[in-house]
C-alpha cells in the first residue's frame, strides 16, 4: 500500500465520522448545551460561593465563568471521545466493523486513523461553543482560539484512545452506562475542570493527589493555558506521554475479533 | 488455483469448530459451501478474511500464504456478509465510497467504479436514498455492489439469501451467476439451502467442522439411489437436513 492511499483512507474515515456526526444533529445539540447549562446555570450559582485567587495562567481576578471554560472545553472533548467509543462497540455489534477491518491497510492505521477522525470532530462542536461563550462575556485573545486547535487535537487523541480501549472492554452496547459512572464523571469531576487544585486540597488531601495525577487534569491545564496563548510544559509533557501509551495500549489491545467470536460462540 | 485449504483446524475457547479442512478451489468457479447452521462456514470465512488468526494448517490465496501475506492481500478479496454491515443513515452512494476510501482508490476512480456497479445492480435512480429506507433485496445489491468494487478475484457470501424473499433471492443468486461467467470472479457461496445449489455448480459439504465432500452437484446427486442431491446430503449427514 503506498502512501497516498493511507491518505485516502484516512480522508475516507473522517467523512465517515464526520457524515454520522452530521446525521446525529440532536449529538451535536446536547454537545454544545451540556457545556452551556454549566456555564450558565452552575457557574452562576457558584460564582459567588467560590472565589478564584490569581493563579497562572491569569494575570488578574477572573470570574467562575472565566474559569471553568477550558474545563468545559475539555467537556466537550472527552464526551465525543466517549460517543465516538459508544458508536465503535455500536458498529462491533452491528457487524460494521468488518468493514472497515476487510480493508487492506494495517489495523493500526486504521484504529489511530478513528482516534484521529473522532478527535478532528471534537474541534467544530467547541469553536462552536466558544463562539457562544463569547456572546455570553467570555472573551480570548484571538491568538488563543488558534493556539487551542494543536491543544485540542492531541487532548482528542488521548481521549479517544482511552475511549478505543473502553471499547475494547466493554462486552455489550448495555454495559456502556457503566463508563459514564466508573470513567468519565470521574474523570471530569476529579479534575481542575471545576475548581482549582488548591481549593480540592483545602477540602481533602487525598482527592487533591488524585486529581493531580488525574491526566484529564494536565488536559484541562494544557487548553487552559493555550487558551491565553501560554504554554504549560508540565501539562504538555505530561499529556503527550499519556497519549502516546493510551494510543499503543489501545492499538495493542483492540481486538474486535473478540465481539465477532463472542457472535460465532451464540448458539 | 486461487485459493487452497490445507488441513486447516480452529478452535474456540469450548469447542472445535473446523476440523482438519482442505479444500481447492480454481478461478473463475462458482462454489456452494453447504451446510447446517454451526457446521464452521462463518467462522472459515473469518479466516479467510483474517478476522481470526490461522491456529493450524495452511491458506494460500492466489499463490500466497495468507498468515505470512501483508494486510494487501485483502484486496483480492470481496466479502458479503450473513448481517447487513451497511450504515443504515448515510446514503447508498456514501456506502460505497467509504469502501473505496478503506481500498485506497482515487476518487475519480471511484466515482467511476460507483456508476459502473450502480448501473449493473440497477441502484442507480436510488444512488442518494438513505440505505434505511431501502427494502432487503436492494440492501444486498448494495452490498455485492460493494463488494465488487475494488475488483475483487475471490467473492465470499456467507449466507446472502438470509432474510430475503423468494424473488430476491432468485435475483441475487443470478447476478453473481452471471458475474461469474462474465468477469471470471471466483464464488464462494455459503448456504444452508439446497434450492440455491445448481446441478453445474461445485459443491462442498461442510458439516460439523469436516468437508465431506467436494464434487459438482451433478455428480453428488448421481452418487445416491434417487438421483437428488438432497438424498446424498442426508446419507452424508447421517439423516440430518440442512
Amino acid at each position: 500500500m503506498y502512501s497516498k492511499a493511507y491518505g485516502i483512507a484516512f480522508w475516507g474515515i473522517l467523512r465517515r465520522e464526520a457524515q454520522r456526526f452530521i446525521h446525529q444533529r440532536s449529538r451535536f445539540f446536547s454537545a454544545l448545551i451540556r457545556p452551556l447549562l454549566w456555564l450558565l446555570v452552575f457557574a452562576a450559582g457558584f460564582r459567588s460561593v467560590l472565589g478564584i485567587a490569581i493563579l497562572p495562567p491569569y494575570e488578574t481576578y477572573i470570574t467562575y465563568e472565566q474559569y471553568i471554560t477550558p474545563g468545559l472545553m475539555a467537556m466537550i472533548v472527552l464526551f465525543n471521545g466517549m460517543q465516538s467509543s459508544l458508536s465503535m462497540v455500536y458498529d462491533r455489534e452491528m457487524g460494521s466493523m468488518r468493514v472497515l477491518l476487510m480493508s487492506p491497510m494495517s489495523r493500526g492505521f486504521l484504529l489511530l486513523a478513528k482516534v484521529l477522525a473522532s478527535a478532528l470532530v471534537a474541534l467544530p462542536q467547541i469553536y462552536v461553543f466558544l463562539v457562544v461563550a463569547w456572546f455570553l462575556g467570555i472573551e480570548v485573545e484571538w491568538l488563543g482560539y488558534i493556539f487551542i486547535m494543536p491543544v485540542l487535537l492531541l487532548t482528542g487523541v488521548m481521549i479517544a484512545s482511552l475511549g478505543l480501549i473502553l471499547a475494547s472492554l466493554i462486552k455489550q452496547l448495555e454495559n456502556f452506562a457503566g463508563v459514564m459512572n466508573f470513567v468519565v464523571f470521574p474523570m471530569f469531576f476529579m479534575s481542575s475542570a471545576l475548581y482549582p487544585l488548591w481549593r480540592m486540597r483545602e477540602a481533602n488531601e487525598w482527592l487533591y493527589w488524585v486529581c493531580a495525577y488525574n491526566p484529564f487534569t494536565h488536559a484541562v491545564e494544557l487548553i487552559r493555558f493555550a487558551l491565553y496563548s501560554k504554554m504549560n510544559w508540565q501539562a504538555f509533557w505530561i499529556v503527550i506521554c499519556v497519549c502516546g501509551v493510551l494510543c499503543l495500549t489501545a492499538v495493542i489491545c483492540f481486538d474486535p475479533q473478540r465481539g465477532l467470536m463472542r457472535r460465532q460462540m451464540k448458539p | 488455483m486461487i485459493l487452497n485449504v490445507e488441513k486447516v483446524s480452529f478452535s474456540y475457547p469450548t469447542r472445535l469448530v473446523l476440523s482438519d479442512i482442505s479444500l481447492t478451489l480454481q478461478s473463475g468457479g462458482f462454489y456452494c459451501l453447504l451446510g447446517p447452521n454451526g457446521a464452521g462456514k462463518s467462522t472459515l470465512f473469518a479466516l479467510l478474511n483474517r478476522f481470526y488468526p490461522l491456529q493450524k494448517g495452511l491458506i494460500e490465496l492466489a499463490g500466497q500464504p495468507l498468515k505470512q501475506a501483508s494486510s494487501g492481500i485483502l484486496q483480492q478479496i470481496g466479502m458479503v456478509f450473513q448481517q447487513s454491515t451497511l450504515d443504515l443513515d448515510l446514503t447508498i452512494y456514501d456506502n460505497l465510497r467509504y469502501h473505496c476510501a478503506l481500498q485506497g482508490m482515487p476518487a475519480k476512480l471511484a466515482k467511476q467504479r460507483i456508476a459502473e456497479q450502480l448501473h449493473r445492480f440497477d441502484l442507480a435512480e436510488h444512488e442518494y436514498h438513505s440505505v434505511r429506507k431501502l427494502n432487503g433485496g436492494h440492501r444486498r445489491r448494495v452490498e455485492l455492489a460493494r463488494a465488487l468494487l475494488h475488483k475483487p478475484t475471490l467473492l465470499l457470501m456467507d449466507e446472502p439469501t438470509v432474510g430475503l424473499d423468494r424473488n430476491s433471492s432468485a435475483d441475487l443468486i443470478a447476478y453473481v451467476r452471471q458475474l461469474c461467467e462474465q468477469e471470471h470472479v471466483t464464488v464462494l457461496w455459503a448456504t444452508h439451502l439446497l434450492e440455491e445449489v445448481a446441478p453445474t455448480d461445485e459443491v462442498i459439504v461442510l458439516y460439523q467442522g469436516q468437508i465431506l465432500a467436494q464434487a459438482k452437484a451433478q455428480v453428488l446427486a448421481q452418487q445416491s439411489g434417487s438421483g437428488l442431491l438432497v438424498d446424498h446430503y442426508m446419507s452424508l449427514t447421517g439423516g440430518e437436513y440442512v
